[in-house]
């Protein structure tokens, strides 16, 4: 089946590859050592907050109220106050995080029926965790009135006043709400770009700068043949890095794949289409495997890492930068593969995305050839 | 073979932009023969030797190689020739075998033909017990040795080298030159360029280029005979460089040129010159050593051919 060209090139390219111990590494190691590293480091789950608590009212109904923040995960009461004006040197040295201030009236107030205002101080240095924090307290608050609400009713045989809204969200595909499951499939195209468009430029790159590319240029191989016989190991290589990628976020981070297994390889093997078409171009232009390495580092590293939504959400970003999300391919498959991964949704849902991501190959693949054409 | 020559160069033009590095270049190569390709850096042999390998079109002219045009049947020219250049093009972090196995495969050999002709390869550069040894290992004698068995490993009836010995010892040098002259005894045609001048006496037949013309071609001994017609004296003296000035300014010095710590002088009177040339030497205080009358070799020939321009 495969041209009795194409089968030669593929074999020495095994062969270079299995005897350049450190190429391997990269591509089969730091993958899974990246994985483990961004999937730790790289959390933005809120929990066991550092909790101050100033009850001025010291009520059983003041104990019971702080008491149902200690029940959760999300709070670590660390400091029980007398004094609020405590609390500023405590939040300025990062010693806690959120500050509950029960006013002395607390108890009276609810007691006859009227509403209780309890202060929340929040440190807002970091954002989505203060935001997070914030929805947490009053979450926890919200539940508690409508504790007392019912306990009320109890009380007084009348029945309850309803709540006017029954508010009861429910998290759909990440219901844990962890980073990780968010963050991996991220990673499988942050990784896979960087490692295939490194990896083939590099390939290209080495045969210029060590003029074993002459030989083949005289050889009547033809410029497909080259790209394929250079890029069917490392679309193989990448494949398996994917797979190692995979089973160690089910490992340790516990996340399954719930859509089709064959669309996702689907879909890898387009957007790896495009990123080693990438590779090859940057191949065309780069005259030494150093030039070329810092070339592939800087097309892919930053974009997949700030413009993808690998991390920073688009939807946040500036109208500009937004604009310039949408060549970059990753972001595309990022949609996918978190489609396909936690929502195990279908090729119908990612029409876009695939479609996008067969432009770009076909760009790519389609330019770098006619480039290499010249130089062949 | 239904071709009568190997290669049949006419009118090959090629210009870049409003630089012309091949201007009008017509000559042939014979089957079997030995043609050496020379001229300085920068005289357009490189470009000429890409578009006989069928790597650039040319702008005007034709070439056949093998019977096959370079501009209209590239692939069949590729298939039919060898190619080797100076910088032994083989994979470095690839056993001597695996090389061989990998240009094979790119030309096609089925398994058969390519155990024997790596068998061949093998013996022919003296690697026999070295297949499984990494090409980075060998010294640059045997790199350059299996670059060539890699090149001829499909048996091509051409052979392009572009500067095979450069940068090898001088006993890998000779040792080359007997493999490129098997082969020619074979019936391979061998188009070779060097810069080593005493390589080009080897040859059957040279062509010199010069800014991308030709200006000189023929067998070593015609070209002798052709060009240096007057004798060639050959004088040691001390400051060479100041004599060199001293005799250049005196018409009875046809051309002068240095060669090592010596001067070559073509005059056309051997006795009258040597008077002169002592009693000017003397005059400016320059001692000589010795004058001798020598045989001119192909440098003499150049040198003439080139100042002749």
């Amino acid at each position: 089946m495969m041209s009795s060209r194409i089968r030669p090139i593929v074999i020495k390219e095994f062969r270079q590859i299995s005897r350049d111990r450190r190429t391997l590494g990269v591509l089969l190691v730091i993958p899974a050592f990246m994985l483990v590293m961004f999937g730790y480091a790289l959390n933005f789950d809120v929990r066991r907050v550092p909790l101050a608590v100033c009850d001025q009212d010291r009520s059983r109904a003041s104990r019971e109220f702080a008491e149902s923040f200690l029940h959760s995960e999300y709070f670590d009461l660390k400091h029980r106050l007398s004094d609020a004006r405590e609390i500023d040197g405590l939040m300025g040295g990062e010693r806690v995080r959120v500050a509950l201030v029960i006013p002395p009236d607390f108890s009276e107030r609810l007691l006859g029926g009227r509403e209780a205002t309890v202060q929340v101080l929040v440190d807002g240095a970091n954002a989505s965790a203060a935001a997070t924090a914030v929805g947490y307290v009053g979450a926890m608050a919200q539940d508690h009135s409508s504790k007392i609400a019912i306990r009320a009713s109890a009380r007084t045989g009348r029945p309850g006043v309803p709540l006017p809204i029954d508010y009861r969200p429910r998290v759909w595909y990440n219901p844990e709400l962890k980073s990780a499951k968010f963050l991996v499939p991220g990673l499988i195209g942050f990784i896979l770009m960087i490692t295939a468009v490194i990896s083939t430029a590099l390939s290209v790159v080495r045969e210029k700068e060590q003029g074993t590319i002459e030989q083949i240029v005289v050889s009547p191989i033809r410029p497909v043949e080259l790209i394929l016989g250079k890029t069917i190991p490392y679309i193989l290589i990448s494949l398996a890095a994917t797979a190692i990628i995979l089973l160690v976020s089910y490992l340790l981070f516990d996340v399954a794949v719930r859509g089709s297994y064959l669309l996702l390889f689907g879909v890898t093997l387009l957007f790896l289409a495009g990123a080693l078409g990438l590779g090859l171009l940057i191949s065309t232009v780069a005259d030494s495997q150093q030039v070329a390495f810092q070339m592939a580092l800087l097309v892919t590293m930053l974009p997949t890492f700030l413009l993808s939504g690998f991390v920073f959400p688009i939807r946040n970003m500036p109208l500009p930068v937004q604009a310039i999300t949408h060549i970059v391919p990753a972001r595309y498959f990022l949609v996918a593969l978190r489609g396909i991964v936690l929502k195990g949704v279908g090729l119908s849902a990612l029409y876009d995305q695939a479609l996008f991501l067969l432009a770009f190959a076909a760009l790519t693949l389609g330019v770098s050839s006619a480039r290499l054409r010249k130089i062949l | 073979m239904t071709a009568s020559y190997a290669i049949e160069v006419k009118h090959l033009t090629k210009r870049f932009g409003r630089f012309t590095a091949v201007d009008d270049l017509s000559f042939t190569v014979r089957q079997g023969e030995i043609f050496g390709f020379l001229g300085a850096n920068g005289a357009g042999k490189t470009t000429a030797i890409r578009m006989l390998c069928a790597l650039l079109s040319s702008t005007s002219g034709t070439a056949t190689v093998a019977g096959y045009d370079i501009n209209t049947q590239p692939e069949q020219v590729k298939a039919r020739i060898g190619y080797m250049s100076q910088r032994f093009s083989l994979y470095e972090d690839l056993t001597v075998a695996e090389n061989l196995s990998f240009f094979g495969g790119v030309y096609g050999l089925s398994n058969a033909r390519l155990r024997e002709r790596a068998r061949w390869a093998v013996q022919m550069a003296g690697l026999k017990g070295r297949e499984q040894s990494l090409t980075r290992e060998l010294a640059g004698g045997w790199k350059q040795r299996l670059a060539l068995g890699c090149a001829v490993l499909h048996e091509p009836r051409i052979v392009f080298l572009d500067e095979p010995t450069g940068g090898v010892d001088p006993l890998s040098r000779r040792e080359f030159w007997d493999l490129i002259h098997r082969l020619s005894e074979d019936g391979v045609t061998v188009f070779v360029t060097t810069h080593y001048l005493d390589e080009a006496e080897y040859c059957n037949t040279i062509t010199l280029l010069q800014a991308g013309r030709l200006i000189a071609s023929g067998s070593p001994q015609a070209l002798k005979a052709e060009h240096i017609r007057s004798p060639i004296l050959e004088v040691e003296c001390d400051r060479v460089i100041e004599a060199l000035d001293l005799l250049q300014r005196e018409a009875w010095a046809l051309e002068t040129s240095v060669f090592g710590t010596c001067l070559h002088v073509s005059v056309p009177d051997e006795e009258e010159w040597r008077r002169q040339a002592q009693r000017l030497l003397a005059e400016n205080g320059i001692a000589i050593s010795r004058i001798d009358r020598i045989v001119p070799s192909l440098e003499d020939v150049f040198i003439h051919l080139i100042e002749k321009r």
